[in-house]
């Protein structure tokens, strides 16, 4: 069976080297000012010492430029672009129509990889998007299983999906947490807690809690769980599913190092015999429930979960 | 008809500057009767929802005959109807998306208003000679993406509810396109499209319509350190809550016409007859005393205190003014009862005896003091004096919801008008 990539979210250089070793196959790195909620922050220069490292361990690297831009950013694409293609980036990841156009201009070969997180949700637009010159499609994590082989297979794009961690549930342009403490009349906090992402929303009624943050990009809530599939590979591997997402961002670079080096057995084994993956996965599955904050309980996302509308 | 950059906003007649680029005023329908109503209160299209595909699976919502009786009734007051089918769809929508836009072309429909590219697309294959509008749900923030989405042939973009009145008007200077934008209503606080709290706290697609308005709700927020949780309220503060203020741009309204915005936008299409009334007569006026006589306008305070008549939140200008802080946002209150209620309905006003026949809306009494309001006229009150059945029966009260009831009004009306009465009992 073919092999999905493993794709990682490295929090630093270090990090980056730490997980080529646990077999992470390709990255997504960048900096806030055009990428949304990265896990680490990897300045231009950090960028090619990335790209440079991981291409040493044969590794790809994909650069996030997928924020919602306004105006005041738009002339910067096309130098960041040109920037991502002679830094030698394996493909620069958009979701505003802005950098397809930037990328068109002064990045012409750069391959490009369509990731809005909540609006790829059929495969006609994702071949849409396709014929506007992405390579890739990154899918919405709102998705059934079985939504996601039926866009596999009609599909002329390649497909990622994310297999594990946290996800990204609410964008807001305005600083909902500023806001907060000015109304309470705290503004010190503002300045306190500006890089310290430790905050919890708690929805009583369900009994979650959601993490929530602020950064250039505005306010961003993300999923109370952390999706984990280590133990349902096979239906998505056998589908040829190209890429396999495990987000890191929040989480610390130990817990997202281990969890990769599980993921590459699985994969592995999942790929070269079936029946072997199929009685080892639930020992996985086991070992990442056991290195969870109490907070975050596992679960399967939207894989097998019906919505309504 | 396309916008071109060399448009111009206004011209010197009589020695007098006047705009002669007016801006559509849009107007929201949930329903028939909402649609002509917003049509005879000013409205110069109205868009509506269709029975899906679209962004409000609870509203009533159009059948294709109904579509068809809207298109017509627009059509004799020279108004159009655009219909929103903004869903982003899943696989399984795919099918009969031809069949549904091409009822919508058949029904005579001016436009879509569309987020998803696979019904983009559809629309202009199936459904050539219906205008594509991009939908807010795209959150359009940019000149270079308005442009992207100009070469792919769509007539009219809707912009985020995040981006500025500079923004805008670098828009319209880089880019010859029709722009639509909000200037009253509820608003998401996320960027449109990119929420899925519903998904994950109810699962509901809030994509696909069924949003649940999680954002409104109140949460506790707290600090997570050494695996301690520290809760950063105290016990007399409100609680954390995402809540943004409702929009009102009324007094933007002479600089969004001066940038040029095509199209001027009022959001609602949940919102009942005497909203959609009020509010759109109110825009109409300011439309047009501002385009009449630009030098010498003044925003007046009837307008306002006539908007506060329907409002039922609290009040804010956004982003299109600025960056909204937290006095723009809504916490520990959820909302305040609207002033007014919507009281009658009128069908016909006999000018020789003064009697007016309405259609009762809601409970009033001899002895009550109601206003009555139109498109075309001044508001005025009045102590409501005897009321009769159509069969001259002297009533107590008007307690049956759409019996017809006559009475005395001292000040001509005409059919279509409407009587609003204080509420008694305000919180």
């Amino acid at each position: 069976m073919k092999k999905p990539e493993l794709l990682l979210t490295p929090f630093s250089m270090n990090h980056l080297k730490e997980l080529c070793e646990a077999g992470a196959d390709a990255f997504v790195i960048g900096e806030q000012r055009y990428g949304l909620r990265l896990a680490g922050e990897f300045s231009r220069n950090e960028c090619k010492m990335a790209i440079k490292t991981a291409h040493e361990y044969g590794k790809k690297v994909y650069i996030a430029v997928n924020a919602i831009f306004h105006n005041d950013k738009v002339d910067e694409l096309n130098d960041y672009l040109s920037f991502c293609d002679k830094a030698g980036a394996d493909a620069v990841i958009f979701g505003d129509p802005a950098v397809l156009m930037a990328a068109r201009e002064s990045a012409p070969n750069l391959p490009l990889h369509w990731n809005t997180e909540t609006t790829a949700t059929n495969y006609f637009t994702c071949n849409y998007w396709g014929s506007k010159g992405a390579k890739r499609a990154v899918l919405a994590r709102e998705l059934s299983m079985d939504a996601i082989v039926e866009m596999k297979e009609k599909a002329e794009v390649e497909i990622e999906i994310q297999v594990h961690g946290m996800t990204c549930m609410f964008q807001s342009k305005r600083s909902l947490l500023g806001n907060y403490f000015l109304y309470q009349g705290k503004s010190l906090e503002i300045e306190n807690r500006k890089d310290k992402k430790n905050m919890l929303l708690h929805d009583v009624e369900r009994n979650n809690k959601y993490p929530i943050f602020e950064d250039e990009n505005g306010t961003h809530i993300m999923s109370p769980n952390d999706m984990c599939i280590i133990d349902e590979l096979t239906e998505m591997m056998e589908a040829g599913v190209d890429s396999f997402k495990i987000e890191g961002i929040l989480q610390t670079p130990e817990y997202v190092t281990m969890v990769t080096s599980l993921y590459r057995k699985a994969i592995d084994l999942c790929a070269e015999n079936t029946e072997s993956y199929e009685e080892k996965k639930e020992q996985w599955l086991n070992a990442i429930e056991q290195m969870q904050q109490p907070h975050r309980p596992l679960d399967t996302g939207f894989f097998f979960k019906e919505t309504v509308y | 008809m396309a916008t071109t950059r060399n448009d111009k906003i206004s011209s010197i007649i009589d020695g007098k500057r006047v705009i002669v680029k007016k801006p559509e005023l849009l107007a929201p329908a949930g329903n028939l009767e909402k649609l002509k109503i917003a049509v005879h209160y000013g409205a110069d299209a109205v868009f509506i929802g269709g029975q899906e595909y679209g962004l409000r699976s609870n509203a009533d919502n159009f059948t294709l005959e109904e579509m068809k009786e809207g298109v017509e009734f627009a059509k004799t007051y020279g108004a159009k109807i655009y219909v929103t089918t903004n869903i982003f769809a899943h696989n399984e929508n795919v099918d009969g998306l031809e069949e549904y836009l091409r009822g919508i072309a058949s029904a005579g429909v001016a436009g879509i208003i569309v987020a998803d590219p696979l019904i983009i697309e559809t629309c202009k294959r199936v459904a050539p000679e219906v205008e594509v509008h991009l939908s807010t749900q795209q959150s359009l923030s940019n000149w270079k993406a308005v442009q992207f989405w100009k070469e792919e042939g769509l007539h009219r973009v809707v912009l985020a509810r995040e981006t500025s009145g500079d923004e805008i008007r670098e828009m319209k200077e880089k880019v010859e396109i029709e722009i639509e934008s909000f200037i009253h209503g509820a608003m998401c606080i996320a960027y449109s499209g990119r929420c899925v709290l519903s998904n994950h706290m109810t699962a509901r697609d809030s994509n696909r319509g069924g949003c649940c308005q999680s954002c409104r709700w109140d949460y506790d927020l707290y600090e997570r350190e050494d695996g301690e949780e520290k809760a950063l309220y105290s016990e007399n503060d409100a609680a954390f809550a995402m809540s943004p203020k409702d929009l009102k741009l009324i007094e933007s309204i002479p600089r969004m016409i001066e940038i040029g915005v095509d199209s001027l936008k009022i959001e609602g299409r949940m919102k009942s007859i005497h909203y959609i009334a009020t509010v759109v007569s109110v825009y109409r006026k300011v439309i047009d005393a501002y385009c009449e006589d630009p030098a010498d306008f003044k925003i007046k305070q009837e307008w306002l205190d006539e908007l506060d008549k329907c409002a039922n939140r609290e009040t804010a200008t956004a982003f299109f003014e600025g960056v909204p802080g937290h006095e723009e946002q809504m916490f520990g209150e959820h909302g305040k009862k609207t002033a007014f209620d919507f009281a009658g309905y009128v069908l016909d006003y006999n000018e020789e005896s003064k009697i007016v026949t309405l259609q009762q809306r809601n409970y009033f009494k001899p002895g009550q003091e109601v206003e009555f309001f139109g498109p075309d006229m001044d508001n005025f009150s009045q102590k409501v004096d005897k009321i009769w059945d159509m069969k001259g029966n002297e009533l107590e009260a008007a307690r049956h919801p759409l019996q017809l009831i006559q009475f005395k009004v001292e000040r001509p009306l005409r059919a279509h008008n409407m009587m609003r009465k204080e509420l008694v009992s305000r919180p």
